[in-house]
């Protein structure tokens, strides 16, 4: 009941989190400023920042899961991904149906021609068979397939961060930051991975499940303690 | 449609820019055909891209003033106007040097003094693909010019932006490399559409604007128009602009805008008014073809863009 209780918590928390920046830009265009001069450039912009945010908050929910001991978090993986998925996919809807308003001529020229429109195409397009196969049902009949599958998220993130650089003019700072980020969790899950290759696999396992900063040596999940 | 007025009354408009009566008398009828293709746009194939109303609607005073790049104040569009408060633009001095036979260092109203004032409206097209209508104030280049009298080997005009850390906070970081440059042919400059401008819907510049003295040369894309002018001095060789010191690649020296000539990342074909929801096509030479073109017979615009 105390963990059902302290999730039920968590997620509520994250779907708060999650609609906070849709609420915002809503809150903007009808009471604030209307997003300024150029509206439909300033929704382009804010979904674009909004999606990335929410991809490399995605991937640093393991990291930090096993940094942190807190394996509460595994629990609403799936839903900080998602909620990515609509932001990308909102970003993506904002282009086609704001931007271009349906100019399917210079839309399918932009995604041919311009690199930083098709990576940024591809990075959304990874994303779909992640978002449809998130499902319980899917994870049994993929089985080991799915985590496979599931790590194109890795490289959509990348190619995010690529769209990024490529659409800034000068000024690098924030593309820098998002890639730093994005070496940053890669290289944790490249350390452990290595580390799973070259140790024993009972050790593999203890290291994933318990973190440096662990709360309790009992955090393993599935103990009765944690549940 | 008002492209170059003069002054009130005294314009002679170019007969290309005026709409033909029938098509004034047609344009209910094209409105209301554009309304209800618009409906089925999402399903056909864009035949649609410019059935936008074709208008030069001046950009609302509000927007020409809190939509900016002056990235001496910041790269965010709205940074110019937030983070301009402290620059202090008068009194304020221009430096005309190199080939001319009047060099000096000019108080500004003496550069400007005795020179016609004009009250142009001009296109304003970004390299970024949006664009606005604004009526200027300000001198033309070429009265300025003929003042300090260029000699014989001068064959471009370079000018400068003033360098102010203390009061503009995007040069405390090397966004670009400071001080920022732009440069035109000496014909160029000579045109009659390039001006000096000191104010924009008849007040003088605002700091996010480029107060108090800034270019404008309506058939290049916006990044020519180089604000808040210290310098200017007239050289023998094609001087060097900041945009194409950063990337030799996407921007050039010209900066014609060029419906046919892309962005090597985005598209030019088309820009967005900016008050406007639709994209509309962007005109070679902005529309000033009439003025501009002729300087640039038999050059070719895919290499020199």
């Amino acid at each position: 009941m105390v963990l059902k209780r302290r999730i039920l918590l968590l997620k509520t928390g994250v779907w708060i989190l999650g609609f906070t920046p849709l609420a915002w830009v809503f809150h903007r265009f009808f009471l604030g400023d209307g997003l300024g001069v150029n509206p439909i450039a300033e929704a382009q912009l804010w979904g674009g920042l909004t999606s990335l945010t929410f991809l490399l908050t995605t991937l640093s929910i393991t990291p930090l899961r096993r940094l942190t001991g807190w394996n509460d978090l595994q629990k609403v993986r799936r839903l900080v991904g998602l909620f990515a998925f609509f932001y990308v996919t909102l970003h993506f809807l904002i282009w086609i149906g704001l931007d271009q308003f349906f100019a399917w001529h210079y839309i399918l020229e932009d995604i041919a021609e311009r690199p930083y429109i098709m990576v940024g195409f591809t990075a959304f397009v990874l994303l779909v068979p992640v978002a449809v196969t998130s499902t319980k049902g899917w994870i049994r009949r993929l089985g080991k397939r799915w985590v496979t599958l599931h790590r194109l998220v890795y490289l959509s993130a990348l190619l995010g961060v690529i769209h990024f650089f490529w659409i800034t003019k000068a000024d690098d700072r924030w593309p820098t930051v998002a890639l730093a980020v994005w070496i940053v969790l890669m290289s944790l899950r490249s350390v452990w991975w290595l580390k799973s290759r070259t140790q024993p696999a009972w050790a593999g396992r203890r290291a994933r499940s318990v973190g440096w900063f662990a709360p309790s040596k009992k955090g393993l999940p599935g103990t009765p303690e944690r549940s | 449609m008002l492209i170059c007025t003069r002054r009130p009354g005294e314009g002679d408009l170019p007969s290309s820019e005026i709409t033909p009566y029938e098509s004034y008398l047609d344009r209910r009828q094209f409105l209301a055909q554009s309304a209800t293709l618009a409906g089925v746009a999402a399903l056909a194939p864009s035949v649609l891209g410019a059935a936008e109303e074709q208008e030069d609607e001046r950009t609302p005073y509000e927007d020409i003033t809190n939509y900016n790049n002056y990235y001496e104040f910041g790269t965010g569009k709205e940074d110019p106007a937030r983070y301009s408060g402290d620059f202090v633009p008068l009194p304020w001095t221009v430096v005309v040097e190199g080939e001319c036979s009047n060099p000096g260092t000019f108080a500004l109203e003496d550069l400007l003094k005795g020179h016609e004032i004009v009250e142009p409206v001009y296109r304003m097209r970004c390299v970024e693909a949006w664009s606005m209508v604004i009526p200027w104030r300000g001198v033309r280049l070429r009265d300025v010019i003929s003042r300090a009298q260029p000699t014989g080997n001068a064959r471009f005009v370079e000018m400068t932006t003033v360098v102010r850390p203390a009061q503009m906070p995007g040069q405390r970081r090397r966004i670009l490399d400071w001080p920022y440059l732009e440069g035109l042919r000496l014909d160029e400059a000579m045109n009659e559409l390039t001006i000096l401008a000191t104010g924009i819907y008849g007040k003088d510049l605002l700091n996010q604007n480029g107060a108090p003295l800034r270019l404008v040369t309506p058939w290049k894309y916006g990044f020519k128009g180089l604000k808040s002018i210290v310098k200017i001095r007239f050289t023998s060789d094609m001087p060097k602009n900041t945009w194409q010191m950063m990337a030799a690649n996407e921007y050039g020296f010209y900066a014609n805008v060029n419906p046919e000539v892309d962005h090597p990342r985005w598209s030019q074909a088309r820009e967005r008014r900016i008050g406007e929801f639709r994209r509309r096509l962007t005109l070679m030479f902005n529309g000033y073809g009439e003025q501009v073109a002729h300087m640039y017979r038999g050059m070719d615009l895919r290499k020199w863009y």
